[in-house]
């Protein structure tokens, strides 16, 4: 094997037995010794994975909920066994998965930080060497002869970073999206975190499904999804590839019903119509009056696919009369902006209600639309900076 | 090599937590793991030897029956900590990977401290007692070696199969229920050899009770039957040491067969 290689996955093979009804105790067998045990559905979860991770590489494997990369990342860490297939791993592997395994609450932080050391396969010796730097890194120095479970669990989860960072000095470090979560002062030290593993040239295997800190940190991705490695190489050709499957999807389920939509009808989007260029977005809504409404407020929101509320407005913010709409009637508007969206896909969610929020029509997702830019920022808008440096 | 570090740095680390947090919380902490000896031999005593008059005849019956209750104890302790090691790790497995056995090798070292603790109660007594020791108390070491042994091997296997079958748990309670009465701890052996002399010979050969009594013949050699004295051939030794090694060999190829898929079956 090539000794630049750090991590070779090599034609994985995953499947889940998925029993319909779990056989879990004796008297199953025996009560029905001649009926098939148990009628268990084969899933599929990962089919004929192959990649490679080099030495020093930040490697990003991507792909949407549900699409094995959970699977491929607990088998690359040792927990699950593939059913096909191998993966070697060239020196020592800490996996991040979750912060603070087998913390327990009734141990004092210091105790703690030995035993999940030891989980890790770190000696006391070890241990020892790094638990100033480990306590200093949490800023915990007055709690640690504190019982854990008298600790904040922001408490908790800066102790439970700060053992996994000072002391995973490994060879190939897995971590998993779960690590970003938290308060936006954590999130800031895991970047700073991640900036330094890389200014470090650490391997690191890195898997998310949000592309802003994909795009910052990798050097080569994998795309994962129904299973199957979709694309992989250039973080640019994949981001895009990545960016396509939610296409994809969109025009997949156009025609069913998509999102959450709800309210009484009496005024309803008929139909929604989309265009996006880099300077100008335009929107346009067919509204039509099942019963008579007098001045309805119709309103606009984007989010993006995390969820995040980006922009929003309506009728009445914009101080527009909607006016009265007889039963029957039919109209066309239209909300047009100029594009400031940052690199990233985007949800539209039209709305009609009435002056005290009763809603009349409520449609969340009724249009997604991708916004691919020269150049991506971490941040949901991009408006075109100018800066000027006097001399 | 390092996967043994590993296996090591765990298992020191599990068995110590294990100590700490067994009388976390509780205000005499660990007073309690010799109090609670004291106490069962309080009970025994009473009971046993004051009121129902067993063993009248034996020299330091009393003693003997509590060395046979805290054997007793650690098997039943060994085994229903093995039973549901892996499971109540469930956690731990899902999330990291480590080798596995050491959580079940964990639980018995620490049942293991815990017989030790027990034992210097026993010898406290054993010297109220005024028993003279001789030197073939020594066999202990072998026998308590023989009873770890015993008492991983069904860790192991009782473990593994109850991340599959979840009835073990209520199919071992009794089966140590039964075991209980079923081993010449709280009567003498000596009572089953005059009522059938082969129900005696079938009992010894079960390891627990072979050892029980082994230890207690090492510690008062005079008028204790043991396998040998039952069968007048030591060599009958050969078969509880058998039986602990098969199933020894049965449950760690049963446990490393099904140890790779824990993670996923729990």
């Amino acid at each position: 094997m090539n000794d630049e290689v750090a991590v070779s996955v090599k034609d994985v093979y995953k499947n889940f037995r998925l029993p319909h009804e779990k056989v879990d105790s004796v008297k199953g067998i025996f009560a029905h010794p001649f009926k098939k045990r148990s009628k268990a559905e084969t899933q599929h979860a990962l089919k004929d994975i192959s990649f490679e991770v080099k030495k020093g590489e930040f490697f990003g494997i991507v792909g949407r909920n549900g699409s094995g990369k959970s699977t491929l990342l607990k088998i690359i860490a040792g927990i699950y066994q593939p059913t096909k297939g191998n993966v070697h791993v060239n020196g020592r592997l800490v996996p991040f998965i979750e912060l603070g395994v087998g913390f327990n609450p009734e141990l004092t932080g210091r105790e703690n930080v030995f035993l999940n050391g030891a989980l890790m396969g770190f000696s006391n010796k070890e241990i020892k060497a790094k638990y100033d730097a480990i306590v200093d890194f949490a800023e915990l120095e007055r709690f640690m002869d504190q019982k854990l479970k008298n600790y904040s669990s922001g408490m908790q989860v800066r102790l439970a970073f700060s053992v996994a960072t000072i002391l995973a000095e490994s060879d190939v470090l897995l971590i998993d999206e779960v690590l970003a979560v938290g308060d936006a002062d954590f999130q800031r030290k895991c970047f700073n975190y991640f900036k330094k593993l890389k200014k470090e040239k650490k391997t690191v295997i890195f898997v998310s499904h949000d592309m802003g800190a994909v795009r910052e940190y990798c050097d080569r991705v994998v795309l994962i999804d129904e299973g199957q490695v979709q694309s992989s190489g250039d973080t640019q050709k994949v981001a895009r590839a990545y960016t396509q499957l939610f296409l994809n999807q969109e025009e997949r389920t156009a025609a069913a019903h998509q999102g959450k939509r709800w309210g009484d009808t009496k005024i309803q989007t008929k139909s929604v119509k989309l265009s996006v260029t880099d300077k100008l977005i335009t929107f346009e809504q067919t509204i039509k009056a099942n019963e008579t409404v007098e001045d309805p407020i119709i309103g606009i929101r984007i989010r993006s696919v995390s969820g995040l509320e980006v922009m929003g407005t309506n009728s009445r913010i914009e101080g527009v009369q909607s006016g009265i709409w007889n039963k029957g009637v039919s109209r066309v508007v239209t909300w047009s902006f100029p594009n400031i969206l940052s690199d990233g896909e985007y949800f539209f969610d039209p709305s009609i209600i009435d002056a005290s929020s009763h809603v009349y029509d409520w449609w969340d997702e009724a249009s997604m639309f991708r916004i691919k830019k020269e150049r991506s920022l971490p941040y949901p808008a991009d408006p075109g900076f100018l800066i000027k440096i006097a001399k | 090599m390092s996967r043994y570090r590993y296996s090591i740095i765990l298992l020191r680390q599990l068995v110590i937590t294990d100590f700490k947090l067994r009388y976390k919380g509780s205000v005499l902490g660990y007073v309690w793991s010799l109090l609670k000896p004291l106490a069962l031999f309080a009970v025994l005593y009473v009971v046993f030897i004051h009121f129902l008059k067993f063993g009248a005849d034996a020299p330091h019956a009393a003693v003997l029956l509590l060395v046979g209750v805290v054997l007793w104890n650690y098997f039943t302790e060994v085994t229903s900590n093995g039973l549901s090691a892996i499971v109540s790790k469930g956690d731990l497995m899902r999330k990291l990977s480590f080798p596995r056995y050491v959580i079940v090798v964990a639980g018995s070292f620490s049942a293991l401290i815990n017989l030790a603790i027990n034992l210097v109660v026993v010898g406290f007594f054993l010297m109220l007692n005024g028993v003279v020791l001789s030197w073939s108390v020594l066999w202990i070491i072998p026998l308590i070696v023989e009873l770890f042994i015993l008492g991983l091997a069904i860790a192991f296997l009782l473990s593994a199969l109850y991340v599959k079958f979840r009835d073990v748990t209520y199919i071992w309670e009794l089966f140590l229920q039964a075991g209980f009465y079923a081993t010449p701890i709280l009567y003498p052996i000596s009572l089953v050899m005059k009522a059938s002399p082969t129900a005696a010979q079938v009992m010894i050969l079960n390891p627990v009770a072979q050892i029980i009594q082994d230890v207690r013949a090492s510690i008062v050699p005079t008028g204790t039957p043991t396998i040998t004295t039952i069968f007048s051939n030591p060599y009958m030794h050969m078969v509880p040491i058998a039986i602990v090694g098969f199933l020894g060999i049965i449950s760690v190829v049963y446990f490393k067969n099904k140890s790779a898929g824990f993670a996923e079956d729990i």
